[in-house]
């Protein structure tokens, strides 16, 4: 759409404007104050108490491991979605079929069906086998499920918009074998889809709460149970502290997705 | 050699597409599809047996949950698709300083999960929130809903505007501006112009992204779980079944019905827009 | 330059390949095609007329329904998939890689084929030379205009050395004047570099161009293979008529050895009863109304002025109105009344399509 379609900025403009400004205080506004009360001294006087880093060295001794646990899982739950949904979304784009489109949607069913009935259905039909119950790979797979789709999505996405068919053709014609073809041409050219996926299952796996409150442990806790942890017992310049030390895990990669999303945007 | 008993490149081709779905068709029938099979089976295994499904709702107390998570679902997506579209057309249709930091600050939030939208909703509406402090100071007496149903709504309001405003932006931009020209040139006034071409041109965005708030709202859990366990939802009506009670096969039968209404929104959704599905934090 | 390029010369053999879709549509009828060693070859035909089928399943992209086989010379390919039949292939959509520069797109057959790194590298800077693309080597293929990414293609097609040169519709996404001028490099190439080599297109002019032979094409069956001049004048039916080039049918009278058109009489072989014929405009010529010789009187309904010669729409009041072109300062207008005079030994008779 053409920027300035109303060229003159009537009562209408500023009055939308004033509304999406409101709109971004109510978002901005919790954040901000979070973010504050993680590094005052006592919210309940308030700023005036003076800024410490001392609720955010709390956190960190109380709750380190959650950090650390979070993050092995996000980043094996990367390379699990990487392994399998990659060469799954390569399937899929490939064959444009009924079928496909069925598997697709099935696909998408761990983000549809919620995550709770997913986390209850897991316990029931596994949480007795073996040691898998009290091991962190139970919450892996859980987030595999729930993130799965999301990178299956953005990969898919990608290879829909450029003529892989051809491409492949144009490889082959050229002796490359298949492997050849998918590392040379098909994967180089699936890269923003693929970086894409990543850092949303990255972003989603360090966030996740409705199945991992359900599949966790007490030796297995994540950060955002830690947070709900924290929330629930804790005075609230931690649960800040600890908020504040979440949204700066996840701020890069939010940073890095707005960017993309742009670059997309503005790529002929 | 033999060369009728190799197969042909089509069928080379077909298989190894196939081989290279296996894996992920494997871990979904494992890890997803026997689960909630094995869910459904024991949803039938309780007293009642397999009349669970039928008879679920006649329980008072689980109607009740659902027809509040039903309300509460769908006020959530009129106000958010309402907020969204006049927040998302705006920012597609002008271009002003700070318009990019407005963007990205609009769809920060998209990531948080459901218990940080609760510590959010506290942050504004708790009991040293922000609305409290300000009723306070203007009228003496503090005000705060975060713990109530109040508190849930405007927690997944807050977790639902970024995505929206996503969605409207991204088909905005796409509307062809020949469009819109055609119907100025033809002497409607702007505001004919979004009533007559824009937003009919976004109507498959819309009841997609609706679709979406919807389920999140429906499904999520986080939210409800941080800002009191006494919000009779439907899923946290699940979590105290299965936590507090014990009683796995009404939990169990119940999560079926939830997961049935959002798979049911999901796919409505994707049936007009084929956008990406929203997490439920 | 190019004799240094110069390539084998295989020939191709289709034998009964036919098409047939999982969906059951046919989309070849099974064929019989040999292709000389070192000839162009053009498949011509609309949309959906088996043309690229057959090229497809010459490339290896398709195979024949059970009992075709494809033979490169002594060599039965049609269990090879197309990565291991040396071929040289450019599409219509250029099909370059994105991920890589002009450069490493030429490249990257050789590298498939381990070709040592410093003869690889000649090669490329060898081929970029001959394609006039040297100052591009570096560019991102993003930066190319069509024609320059089309030659991109050709390029990165010919440094392997292919036994077979496929090209399908390589011009139909480049401007008229641009498909032009790559045509005749085209043509050099081919005449240059001795591959045999099929080409695909829809257009009529760029087959008559660049073909030795053309196999014109319709609904999954070859209408006509010949050479371009065998195609255009003496076309075996009437689908092949009409598909190249204008042409025109007037009806005659066969009476006793004699077809009547219009005022003229010509000697006749067929049998008695009405007869359609068919002409091509430039063997119509043009007289004054009623002028001797002239076999029918028209009206000239339309006339556009096409630089070198003008094409008129003459209505004769007989049977659709013909097209008849003028020289390029006849002066010839609409409303004017003319004479036409038919070249007897340039009538067809053909079975209708």
């Amino acid at each position: 759409m053409t920027t300035m379609t109303l060229s003159r900025r009537g009562l209408s403009f500023w009055a939308q404007l004033v509304f999406t400004l409101l709109v971004c205080a109510l978002l901005m506004a919790p954040v901000a104050m979070s973010m504050l009360a993680g590094v005052t001294a006592n919210y309940f006087v308030g700023i005036k108490s003076g800024l410490t880093l001392r609720w955010v060295e709390e956190v960190w001794r109380l709750y380190a491991d959650t950090i650390f646990l979070s993050l092995r899982i996000a980043f094996a739950c990367l390379g699990c979605t990487l392994l399998l949904g990659v060469p799954a979304a390569y399937a899929l784009a490939r064959r444009q079929g009924a079928v496909a489109r069925a598997v697709e949607e099935l696909l998408m069913m761990p983000v549809a069906v919620p995550g709770l009935a997913t986390a209850l259905a897991l316990i029931v039909t596994y949480g007795g086998v073996g040691d898998l119950r009290r091991s962190w790979l139970f919450i892996l797979i859980g987030h595999v499920l729930f993130t799965l789709p999301f990178m299956v999505r953005a990969v898919l996405a990608v290879m829909t918009s450029i003529d892989l068919k051809t491409l492949e053709e144009g490889a082959a014609s050229l002796g490359a074998g298949f492997a050849r073809r998918f590392f040379s041409v098909v994967l180089p050219n699936c890269r923003s889809g693929i970086l894409a996926g990543s850092l949303m299952v990255l972003t989603l796996s360090v966030g996740e709460f409705n199945l991992t409150w359900l599949l966790h442990t007490p030796m297995t806790k994540t950060l955002p149970v830690g947070l709900a942890d924290s929330y629930a017992s804790l005075r609230i310049e931690i649960g800040s502290a600890y908020t504040l030390v979440f949204f700066i895990m996840i701020v890069p990669s939010l940073i890095l997705l707005q960017w993309l999303a742009r670059h997309d945007r503005s790529a002929p | 050699m033999s060369v009728t008993a190799r197969l042909d490149p089509q069928s080379r081709d077909s298989l190894r597409l196939a081989a290279l779905l296996a894996p992920t068709a494997a871990l979904f029938a494992a890890f997803f599809l026997l689960p909630l099979a094995r869910l459904f089976v024991i949803g039938g295994g309780g007293d009642e047996g397999w009349a669970v499904y039928a008879t679920i709702l006649t329980n008072r107390n689980h109607l009740d949950s659902l027809i509040a998570t039903l309300l509460l679902s769908a006020g959530v997506t009129a106000v958010t698709l309402a907020v969204s579209t006049v927040a998302g057309l705006f920012l597609v249709r002008h271009r002003f300083p700070g318009h990019a930091i407005l963007v990205a600050m609009l769809t920060f939030p998209l990531a948080f999960p459901g218990v940080v939208i609760g510590f959010m909703v506290i942050m504004m509406a708790g009991r040293q929130g922000l609305i409290g402090a300000i009723t306070q100071a203007l009228t003496g007496s503090k005000l705060v809903f975060a713990y109530s149903m109040t508190g849930l709504f405007l927690g997944y309001v807050y977790f639902s505007i970024p995505r929206v405003i996503l969605t409207v932006m991204a088909a905005a931009e796409k509307l062809a501006p020949r469009l819109e020209e055609a119907a100025r040139s033809l002497g409607a006034s702007p505001w004919r112009v979004v009533a007559d071409v824009i937003l009919p041109a976004l109507k498959p965005a819309l009841l997609s992204a609706g679709a979406i708030a919807f389920a999140t709202s429906m499904g999520a859990f986080g939210t409800a779980f941080t800002l009191a366990t006494r919000i009779n939802v439907l899923p946290m009506t699940i979590y105290t079944e299965f936590t507090l009670q014990a009683n796995i096969a009404t939990a169990a039968a119940l999560s079926f019905l939830l997961g049935l209404i959002t798979w049911a929104a999901l796919a409505l959704a994707r049936s007009f827009a084929g956008s990406s599905v929203a997490a439920a934090g | 330059m190019t004799d240094r390029f110069h390539l084998d010369a295989v020939p191709i053999r289709l034998e009964s390949c036919g098409k047939t879709f999982p969906g059951g549509s046919r989309a070849l009828e099974p064929l019989d095609l040999t292709i000389r060693g070192g000839e162009t070859i053009v498949f011509l035909g609309p949309s959906g007329c088996g043309k690229t089928t057959t090229l497809r399943m010459i490339a290896g992209l398709e195979s024949p329904d059970p009992g075709g086989r494809v033979w490169f010379g002594e060599e039965d390919v049609t269990a090879l998939p197309i990565e291991r039949r040396n071929v040289g292939m450019v599409f219509q959509s250029y099909a370059l890689f994105p991920n890589m520069s002009v450069a490493e797109n030429v490249a990257y057959g050789l590298k498939v084929r381990r070709v040592e790194r410093a003869d690889r590298e000649r090669r490329v800077e060898e081929m970029l030379d001959l394609m006039h693309l040297g100052a591009f080597a570096g560019r991102r293929v993003d930066q190319l205009s069509g024609g320059q990414r089309q030659r991109v293609a050709l390029a990165r097609a010919l440094v392997v050395r292919p036994r077979v040169l496929l090209l399908d519709e390589p011009l139909t996404a480049l401007d008229a004047k641009l498909r032009d001028s790559l045509r005749l490099d085209i043509d050099r190439l081919l005449r240059g570099l001795g591959v045999t080599a099929v080409y695909v297109t829809h257009d009529q002019g760029e087959a008559m161009a660049l073909g030795d032979r053309i196999v014109v094409m319709a609904k999954g069956r070859v209408a006509q293979i010949g050479t371009p001049r065998d195609i255009y004048h003496r076309p075996t039916d009437g689908f092949v008529a009409d598909f190249i080039g204008a042409m025109n049918r007037v009806s005659g009278q066969a009476q006793s050895g004699a077809l009547r058109l219009g005022r003229g009489a010509f000697p006749w072989s067929g049998p008695d009863g009405p007869v359609e014929l068919l002409i091509r405009p430039e063997d119509i010529a043009l007289a004054a109304e009623g002028e001797e010789d002239t076999h029918l009187d028209g009206l000239v309904a339309a006339a556009v002025f096409l630089g070198d010669r003008t094409r008129l729409v003459v209505e004769t009041g007989d049977g659709p109105p013909l097209t008849v072109d003028a020289a390029s300062r006849s002066g010839l207008a609409r409303g004017d009344r003319v004479g036409l005079r038919l070249d007897p030994s340039r009538l067809l008779n053909l079975p209708q399509p």
